[in-house]
Order: structure tokens, then C-alpha cells, then sequence
């Protein structure tokens, strides 16, 4: 009882095992880290777990939502963790809920800070694109999504070091998906996760015919050119100058955005930058919340005069 | 091919969102509800794949404000059939029950495949497309990018941290959370949203669903403690550019 059961991702995300460890003192507990893969794991980044539970069969990797889900619900059923912890990432989306259906567990997303207190648990979640926060509280057993964003620390020392096997599940004999192949996306000569400077455009910017804007303010910094998911996903720049969870993750020396609003998927993506200029004309923007410097205006008109100011 | 678009709705874009007296919920006075941008992504993707197979497209949404717009929308983009689910008053963050009256108006609408926007902005406790597939049983994927369909099964591009991609095929029926369709969201003119308001039929399908015994429960709705305290730089447009140039100076954030 009050285990913690990590599902831990390739490559191991060590910073999800430093945010468990509490978690797993306050539950009196032991750490135990999921690792489905096509053979057993070589420990790397493994350390702070109690317990290295490994799921071996070839099914497992490449990485198959169907084949990893029914891991997961195999060793939640097995060792009745009090708390389910996966990463947001695309095999959180694919697996937190399903699990919580499969094993019949609450289930609470977007965590970005969470507590154990007797038999409960209290989750801080963002909501509404992180421009709110939502307080809750679960009875436990539950299962836990926790944003990368909330991913701060290493885990601070070894843990027991322990090894243990999960028998494979059946279902992993009789998949009914198929992995086909990796897309190789094309060299397109950009890559953000090098610039010094980037000019981040979001979804204030209004459309394509305003690109021209921040290009010329971007040009005029020495910057390359960003953008937030909305900006790509409306066809306004290519995917290649995508920034956040689904793009490139950035830290240059300075990151100026316009229009964007910081999503925690796009702050995920540029919270390391060394400083943050923010530009929206909402003033509830989340971006605010992690910006050193904000300025709430009109975009269009700041940015121009930047642009001449730099010019002169 | 019979495809389904379960659709939600968020606040629009720009609205102020604002946490009401109760404390537990935004300040609905304030937002227009429209549909959820996810959800518009794997409307499209749809309507892409009936250009290119003939499939009919239906557009499922629960009743709440703002849903009967929404349907049209989506009949206006190209949707075939329209869907309005009656479950009752579901709690406006209870994803999980939300999934339970899909689900129960999947089993009766039986459709090959389930496309729907992988999140909304209020899918705390849980998105939907993997609550779908689990309680129908149906496999699934999520944070896809691109779905191609053909008898009996569907091809799709996952997508991956840092951008990374892969494509898998699921046998169908399947489930699968669209992020982005394989081009953006086609306009509407205006014109054909009139036409679709007057023309647009919308089937109801009346489904009874129980919350789960251990749901969690919303304590607050609070704004977030900010991380960094920004230094807000006031003023109008020249002296904000200016103030900005002056911090660019000073943290040697410039080019050369």
C-alpha cells in the first residue's frame, strides 16, 4: 500500500521519479518505476526508483498505444499503486484516461502541483489554456497527468535499486494495431533549438497577412522566427518554426513573443529561454505568468516601432 | 464509411475568462461558447476524408449553450448528419460522464471511426478520445496529425515530444484524437452559414448516464501564481518599444 507507480517513458524523463519521491513519502510508500520496452532496461536514469518494474516483449517497442496501455493497466491491477503518475506527453494522452477507465480509478489531468494528505490526494491543475488553475481533490487510488512544465527537479538521491518483472499481458500476443514506420520529417534548414534570439508569433498576430510584421522585427534582432501551434496549424507558417510540446523545445538568450497567449504546451516549449518579452493585448494572457518583461498593447504597433527604433 | 466527430465547445478566443462568485466556475457572461479548436481540426480531417472516399460525416455534440451554433458549423463545413445528445445536466467539467453519453450515442450511431479533438480546454479529468476507446473497447491513438481511411482500417500519424512522427494503423471501428488536420480548417463564408442555420436538420438521441462512484471533485478555479512576476511595461506604443529596447540593451540580448 502507498506505492507510487511511475510509467516511465523512452527516454526516461528522470525529473517525473523527483516529482513522485515526495509523493511516495507522504503515501509511506516504495517508488516503483514502469518500463515497458522490447528488452529490459539498462537502469540509466532509474536510480531514484525503490522499484525497477520491467515489462519485456518485443510488442512493446516501438512505442503502440494499445500494447502499452495494457502494460500499464496490468501493473496498476498487479501492484495497486495508491498513485498513478504518467508525463503529459503524447503516451499520457494516450494511456492516463484509458487506464483510469480500464482500471476503474479516478483520474486527473494537467497537474502541475500535487499533494498526499491520509487518504487523499489535492491536484493543482491548469485549465482553459493555463490561464486558470483548478483545485482538486481525489480520493485514492487515482491515476495522475502530470504537465511537463511541473517537471522541475532531479530526483534528489538513489532509491532501493530494487528489480522486478511484470508477467506480459496477454493482449500483447493479439494486438490488433500495427506500428507501420517513423516519419522522417525534411531537413528544411531551420533549427530554433540553436537561435540565440527568436521573434515567437501566436495566434494574436491574426493571419497570414500579418506574418510580414514580426518577420521584419525579427530581421531587424537578428532573430529567426517562431511560432505557437495555432500560427502552424492555421497554415501561416510552416511546422518547421513550431515552438512547444509538439515543435521545438527553445532556450535562446532572448525569446519576444507577439500575440501569444502561453498555452503550458508552448511554455513547455520555451521556459528556459534566458529572457522573456512578452507582447499580447489580453491582459489575462497566461504568457504574463512566465514572461520577465510584458508589455499589454497592440502588437502591430509595438512591433513596428521596435522594428524602426532598431533600424535607426 | 460512416465517420463521427464527437464535438465540445470552449470560450471563444479572446473572451475574458474570469472565475464567477461560486468560485468553482468561470463567469459564463463573460465568453461566447464555441466549438472546441481540436474538435474543429478533426471536423476537417473528416470532411477531407469524405472529399476523398464518399464517407458521411456526422457531427455528435451533448446539449449545453452554445451546442445548436456549433452543430451548424460543422454542417456548414461539410458535415453530413447532425447529432444532439440529451444526457441530462452533466457538470460542466465532468469529462468522464461527457465520454459515457458519446459513448452510449456511438453504440447506437455505429460508426466506422471516431475522429475528435484531442483535448479542450477544460478536460481536466480527462480527454475524451481515450475514455471513447476505452469504454467502447475500440483501439486508439492521440496527437495525431494526418488519418487516411479505407475499408476496415485507418492509417495515422501520431506525433511525438520535439516533433517527432510515426504512423500506425488501427483496425476499425478506432477512436482517434486529432491535434491538427491534414490542412487547415477551411473557411466558411459567411452566406453558407446562413444557409446552414435554415437548412440544417438535427437528429436527438436521448442517452442516461451515471457519474462514476470516485469522481474527483473541483475544490477552486483560482488565477495562477505567476512564475516569473513580469515587469509590465506601461505606456503607449513608442514608449513601450523604447522601455523594451532599453531592457534589450541593458541584458545584452542584442544581436552583435
Amino acid at each position: 500500500m502507498g506505492d507510487v507507480l511511475v510509467y516511465v517513458e523512452s527516454p526516461v524523463n528522470d525529473r517525473l521519479l523527483g516529482f513522485a519521491r515526495p509523493l511516495a513519502e507522504a503515501a509511506g510508500g516504495a517508488l516503483v518505476a514502469l518500463v515497458a520496452g522490447a528488452e529490459s532496461p539498462d537502469g540509466d536514469g532509474l536510480a531514484a526508483a525503490d522499484v525497477v518494474l520491467e515489462a519485456a516483449h518485443p510488442a512493446l517497442s516501438p512505442y503502440l498505444p494499445e500494447a502499452h496501455q495494457a502494460v500499464l493497466a496490468a501493473a496498476i491491477r498487479e501492484r495497486t499503486p495508491d498513485l498513478v503518475l504518467l508525463e503529459n506527453t503524447t503516451s499520457g494522452y494516450d494511456l492516463a484516461a484509458s487506464c483510469a477507465t480500464a482500471t476503474d480509478l479516478p483520474f486527473v489531468g494537467y497537474c502541475v502541483g500535487l499533494s498526499v494528505h491520509g487518504g487523499e490526494a489535492e491536484a493543482t491543475s491548469g485549465i482553459y489554456g493555463g490561464q486558470l488553475e483548478a483545485t482538486v481533490r481525489t480520493s485514492l487510488p487515482a491515476v495522475f497527468a502530470i504537465n511537463s512544465t511541473a517537471l522541475h527537479e532531479e530526483p534528489r538521491g538513489a532509491g532501493r535499486g530494487e528489480r522486478a518483472q511484470l508477467a506480459p499481458p496477454a493482449e500483447l500476443s493479439e494486438l490488433r494495431t500495427k506500428f507501420v514506420e517513423p516519419v522522417v520529417p525534411p531537413d528544411e534548414g531551420v533549427d530554433l533549438t540553436k537561435a540565440e534570439r527568436i521573434v515567437c508569433v501566436g495566434r494574436g498576430i491574426g493571419g497570414a497577412d500579418n506574418i510580414p510584421i514580426a518577420e521584419e522585427l525579427a530581421e531587424a534582432l537578428g532573430a529567426e522566427l517562431g511560432a505557437s501551434r495555432p500560427v502552424i496549424d492555421s497554415g501561416w507558417l510552416p511546422k518547421v518554426r513550431q515552438v512547444g510540446k509538439s515543435g521545438a523545445k527553445v532556450t535562446p538568450k532572448l525569446y519576444l513573443s507577439l500575440g501569444v497567449s502561453g498555452a503550458p504546451e508552448h511554455v513547455e516549449g520555451m521556459q528556459g529561454a534566458e529572457l522573456i518579452v512578452a507582447i499580447n493585448s489580453d491582459p489575462g494572457a497566461a504568457i504574463f505568468n512566465i514572461a520577465h518583461y510584458g508589455v499589454v498593447a497592440d502588437l502591430f504597433d509595438v512591433a513596428d516601432e521596435l522594428t524602426n527604433l532598431i533600424g535607426d | 464509411m460512416h465517420i463521427a466527430v464527437p464535438i465540445r465547445l470552449m470560450p471563444k478566443i479572446g473572451d475574458e475568462i474570469d472565475v464567477d462568485e461560486s468560485g468553482t466556475d468561470i463567469d459564463r457572461d463573460l465568453v461566447e461558447m464555441v466549438l472546441n479548436d481540436f474538435d474543429d481540426q478533426a471536423l476537417e480531417e473528416a470532411v477531407l476524408i469524405k472529399e476523398a472516399t464518399g464517407a458521411t460525416v456526422t457531427a455528435v455534440g451533448l446539449r449545453s449553450e452554445g451546442i445548436d451554433q456549433a452543430l451548424r458549423l460543422a454542417y456548414a463545413r461539410g458535415a453530413d448528419r447532425l447529432v444532439l445528445v440529451e444526457a441530462g445536466e452533466l457538470d460542466a467539467y465532468d469529462s468522464r460522464t461527457a465520454a459515457l453519453a458519446f459513448a452510449e450515442a456511438l453504440r447506437e450511431l455505429a460508426p466506422d471511426l471516431v475522429l475528435t479533438g484531442v483535448q479542450a480546454p477544460t478536460d481536466l479529468f480527462g480527454q475524451i478520445p481515450p475514455y471513447l476507446a476505452a469504454t467502447l473497447g475500440w483501439p486508439q491513438a492521440n496527437v495525431v496529425v494526418g488519418v487516411e481511411a479505407s475499408d476496415g482500417a485507418a492509417r495515422v500519424i501520431q506525433e511525438y515530444a520535439g516533433g517527432r512522427l510515426a504512423v500506425l494503423d488501427l483496425p476499425l471501428p478506432a477512436v482517434v484524437g486529432v491535434q491538427s488536420a491534414s490542412s487547415p480548417p477551411r473557411y466558411v463564408a459567411m452566406a453558407r452559414l446562413r444557409q446552414a442555420m435554415t437548412e440544417a436538420q438535427t437528429e436527438t438521441i436521448e442517452v442516461g448516464v451515471d457519474a462514476p462512484a470516485t469522481a474527483p471533485e473541483l475544490i477552486s478555479l483560482s488565477r495562477p501564481t505567476p512564475q516569473a512576476h513580469a515587469t509590465m511595461i506601461e505606456g503607449d506604443a513608442d514608449e513601450a518599444a523604447e522601455r523594451i529596447l532599453a531592457v534589450l540593451r541593458e541584458r545584452g540580448a542584442l544581436a552583435g
